[in-house]
C-alpha cells in the first residue's frame, strides 16, 4: 500500500506534505511516497520531531494511489484536503 | 443596542492580550498542543480540515453597521475575502493563520466583539429571536434578558467546565423562531396575569446523535427570578450530568433519564436555596438593560405604503420579493426584511467582504444600522420603512442579495459538511447547491410553498437535519457519501423531530429523492394551501415510502 504524511502547519493552519527531503510542503505530488513499513516508520518519527519543534500538528500517514503520475488521496476526506473544497468557487461570493 | 461597560471591555481587552501572549508561546515551542488546544478553543480557534477556523459570538444575533464592516475588513485583510454565518447566529472565517488571530480578536474588541465561549463545555452565545424587537407579535424583546443571561454566563467560573456545552435560546413571541425546544435551556417570555414579565422555562432539548425536544419545567418564573432559576438547572446539571460519557453528558439524556418530574424537584429545592438572593435580578437592573434595546424613534407612518405598493405593481421581481422576503413589524409603515444568503445554487450562509460592506451601508442609510443574523443563516434588517423597501431593494440586487426565497425551498440550511469541516462524514454544500439549482425556478419555488430543508455533514446535527421539514443527514457508507431523508421535522412552537423515511441514498440519487418527497406532497396536499408539514402530518409517512420506494 502506497502512503504519504499529512500533517498541518502550525503557524497558519495550512494541509502540507512530507517530502523526501524532511520539507512540509503544500503540494502533494512533491510527497515521498512510501511503501514499506520500515520507510513508514522513520517517517513517522522524523514527523513527529517536527511536531515537538513546534513546525506541524496532526501528523497523518494517508493511503494514496498514483494516477497519471499525480499522487490522489484514496479518501475523499484527504482529497478534500489536498484540493480544496469541492463547493463551486464562482458561487462562493467573494472568490477569485 | 448593548454597549460594553467598563467591565465587559477590560475582559476582553484582558482577554486579547493574555491569548496573544499564549499564541506567542505557541509558535515559539515554548507550549505544546495539548497543551494549547484548550486555551484556543476558549478563544474560538478550531483546526478543521484545510485551516483554522475562528468562530465569533454575535450576541443574539444582533450587530451594528460599524461591527459589520469589521467583519467585511477581516475578512478582506486576514481571510480569503468571505465569511460564514452560521445556525448558531455566530460568525465563522475558514481560513485564518494562527499568527493573525490576535491580530483579528484585537480588531474585534475594538468594536465590542470577540470569540469566547463559542466553544469547549460551558455556555454559548445565548440566541434569540432574528425579529427580536421588531416582530408584530412578541410579547416583548427577549434580547434584554439574552444581553443578561450573556453577562451572568460570561468567564463563570462555576460554569466553565460543565459536563458538555450548553445552549440558551429566548423567544419573545409565542411563535418560536428561535426554536427554544431544540436547546438545553429555551426560554420564552410572557406577560403573567398582572401583565409583568416572566418567562417559560424548558429544558433538555437538543439535536446531535441523540434528537430531543425540550420539556417544560416551570410554566412561569416572575422575571425577578429568572437568573437564580437559571443558575439552579446549570447547578443541578453540572452536579448530575453523565462526565463518564461524552455521548451522554448533554443535559437532554440527564433529563431523560432522571424524568422531568424529578428533574424539576432537584431545581426547584436549589432555586429555594438561591431565590431572592445575588442572582435576584432587581427592576431597575432589568430596567437599565432593556434601555439599551430600546426601539429606535419609528416616525408615524401609514400602515400601508402607497410608494411601494406602486413599486410592486411597475417591478413583479420585487413584488416577489415583498412577498417572500418582508416580515410584519410592530410598528405600521415599518417591516423587517431577510436578506437572504442562499443564492440560487450557491452556499447557505457565505457572505463575501463586499457583500458584508454593503449591509453595512445599506442598514447605515435605511434601517437604524442595524443587523441581525438569523439562525437560518440568513441577514435580517429588522427595521426598515415600507417606503424604503424599493431603494433597498436595488442595493441589495446591485450586491447579489436579493433572492427571493426566505423560508422558500431553496432557504436551505447546510452545515460546512466535508468541504470544511473535521468532524464531517459527508458533504453538505453540494447537496444544497443542487437541491437549490433543482427547485431554483421562481413558479417552482412559489408552486411548493414554505418548506425547509435542512442538511448535515455528521450526526452532530449543526445543520439541523432533525427539525427540517425535509431533513437531510450526510453520513459514510464504506467510504462513500450516503445521505438518509427524514420527514416532518419541525423547530417551531409545534417542534418535531423528523422520521427517518427509509434506507438512504448515494450523492447521486438523494436530490431526485428530495423531488419524489415534494412532488408526492404536491399530488396529495388538499390545496396549495396546505403547507408541506401540514400534509405530512396528515399523511404520515406512508404515500412517501411508497413513492420513494415502491409498494
Amino acid at each position: 500500500m502506497l502512503e504519504i504524511l499529512t500533517a498541518n502547519r502550525l503557524y497558519d493552519g495550512d494541509v502540507v506534505y512530507r517530502t523526501a527531503a524532511g520539507d512540509w510542503v503544500a503540494d502533494v505530488d512533491a510527497a515521498e511516497l512510501i511503501d514499506s513499513t520500515d520507510r513508514l516508520t522513520l517517517a513517522v518519527a522524523a514527523a513527529n520531531a517536527d511536531v515537538k519543534a513546534s513546525k506541524v500538528l496532526d501528523v497523518a500517514p494517508i493511503a494514496v494511489e498514483v494516477t497519471d503520475g499525480h499522487i490522489v488521496p484514496k479518501r475523499l476526506r484527504e482529497r478534500i484536503r489536498a484540493f480544496g473544497p469541492t463547493v463551486k468557487s464562482d458561487h462562493r461570493p467573494g472568490a477569485n | 443596542m448593548y454597549r460594553y461597560d467598563e467591565f465587559d471591555a477590560a475582559f476582553v481587552r484582558e482577554r486579547v492580550v493574555q491569548f496573544s501572549d499564549q499564541v506567542e508561546r505557541r509558535l515559539k515551542g515554548e507550549i505544546t498542543e495539548d497543551e494549547f488546544r484548550p486555551l484556543r478553543l476558549m478563544n474560538g480557534v478550531y483546526l478543521q480540515l484545510h485551516a483554522y477556523m475562528l468562530r465569533i459570538a454575535v450576541p443574539y444575533g444582533t450587530l451594528s453597521s460599524t461591527q459589520m464592516r469589521r467583519l467585511a475588513h477581516i475578512a478582506r485583510t486576514y481571510d480569503k475575502g468571505f465569511g460564514h454565518f452560521t445556525t448558531r447566529q455566530n460568525i465563522q472565517f475558514n481560513w485564518p493563520a494562527l499568527k493573525d488571530v490576535p491580530a483579528i480578536l484585537s480588531e474585534l474588541a475594538e468594536v465590542e466583539m470577540h470569540a469566547i465561549q463559542t466553544s469547549g463545555n460551558c455556555i454559548r452565545n445565548v440566541t434569540a429571536d432574528h425579529f427580536a424587537g421588531a416582530a408584530f407579535d412578541e410579547a416583548d424583546d427577549p434580547r434584554p434578558y439574552a444581553e443578561i443571561l450573556r453577562q451572568w454566563s460570561s468567564l463563570h467560573p462555576e460554569f466553565s467546565f460543565l459536563p458538555r456545552k450548553f445552549k440558551i435560546a429566548v423567544t419573545g413571541a409565542a411563535h418560536d423562531r428561535a426554536a427554544i425546544r431544540l436547546h438545553d435551556i429555551g426560554l420564552e417570555v410572557k406577560r403573567g396575569d398582572d401583565g409583568g414579565i416572566g418567562f417559560a422555562v424548558y429544558v433538555g432539548g437538543g439535536q446531535g446523535r441523540t434528537p430531543m425536544l425540550a420539556r417544560e419545567i416551570n410554566p412561569f418564573v416572575p422575571e425577578a427570578d429568572i437568573l437564580a432559576y437559571v443558575d439552579a438547572i446549570l447547578r443541578v446539571y453540572n452536579l448530575f450530568g453523565r462526565r463518564d460519557n461524552k455521548f451522554k453528558a448533554r443535559i437532554k439524556i440527564l433529563v431523560h433519564e432522571t424524568g422531568i418530574d424529578e428533574l424539576r424537584r432537584m431545581v426547584e429545592e436549589e432555586f429555594a436555596q438561591i431565590r431572592g438572593g445575588v442572582l435576584g435580578l432587581p427592576a431597575e437592573e432589568a430596567e437599565r438593560i432593556r434601555a439599551y434595546f430600546a426601539p429606535p424613534r419609528f416616525e408615524e407612518r401609514p400602515a400601508v405604503s402607497a410608494k411601494l405598493n406602486a413599486a410592486r405593481t411597475a417591478n413583479p421581481t420585487l413584488d416577489r420579493f415583498v412577498k417572500q422576503n418582508l416580515h410584519r413589524h410592530k410598528a405600521p409603515g415599518y417591516t423587517s426584511l431577510t436578506i437572504s444568503l442562499k443564492p440560487i445554487g450557491g452556499i447557505p450562509g457565505d457572505a463575501s467582504a463586499d457583500q458584508m460592506d454593503a449591509v453595512a451601508v445599506i442598514a447605515e442609510t435605511w434601517a437604524f444600522s442595524e443587523i441581525r443574523v438569523s439562525h437560518e443563516q440568513n441577514l435580517i434588517l429588522p427595521h426598515l420603512a415600507l417606503d424604503d423597501v424599493p431603494d433597498v431593494y436595488q442595493a441589495l440586487a446591485a450586491a447579489g442579495l436579493a433572492t427571493a426565497n426566505a423560508g422558500a425551498i431553496t432557504d436551505i440550511i447546510a452545515c460546512p459538511g466535508l468541504d470544511y469541516c473535521a468532524l464531517a462524514n459527508a458533504r453538505s454544500i453540494p447537496i444544497a447547491s443542487q437541491l437549490s439549482e433543482r427547485f431554483g425556478a421562481p413558479e417552482r419555488q412559489d408552486e411548493i410553498g414554505p418548506l425547509s430543508i435542512k442538511i448535515s455533514g455528521c450526526i452532530n446535527a449543526c445543520g439541523h437535519h432533525h427539525v427540517g421539514h425535509i431533513g437531510i443527514l450526510g453520513v459514510d457508507r464504506k467510504g462513500e457519501e450516503f445521505y438518509q431523508i427524514s420527514l416532518g421535522g419541525n423547530p417551531d412552537e409545534s417542534a418535531s423531530i423528523g422520521e427517518i423515511i427509509g434506507p438512504g441514498f448515494y450523492a447521486e440519487g438523494v436530490i431526485d429523492a428530495v423531488e419524489t418527497v415534494v412532488d408526492t406532497y404536491i399530488k396529495l396536499r388538499l390545496s396549495p394551501e396546505e403547507t408541506f408539514l401540514t400534509a405530512y402530518r396528515r399523511l404520515g409517512e406512508a404515500p412517501f415510502k411508497e413513492a420513494l420506494y415502491g409498494a
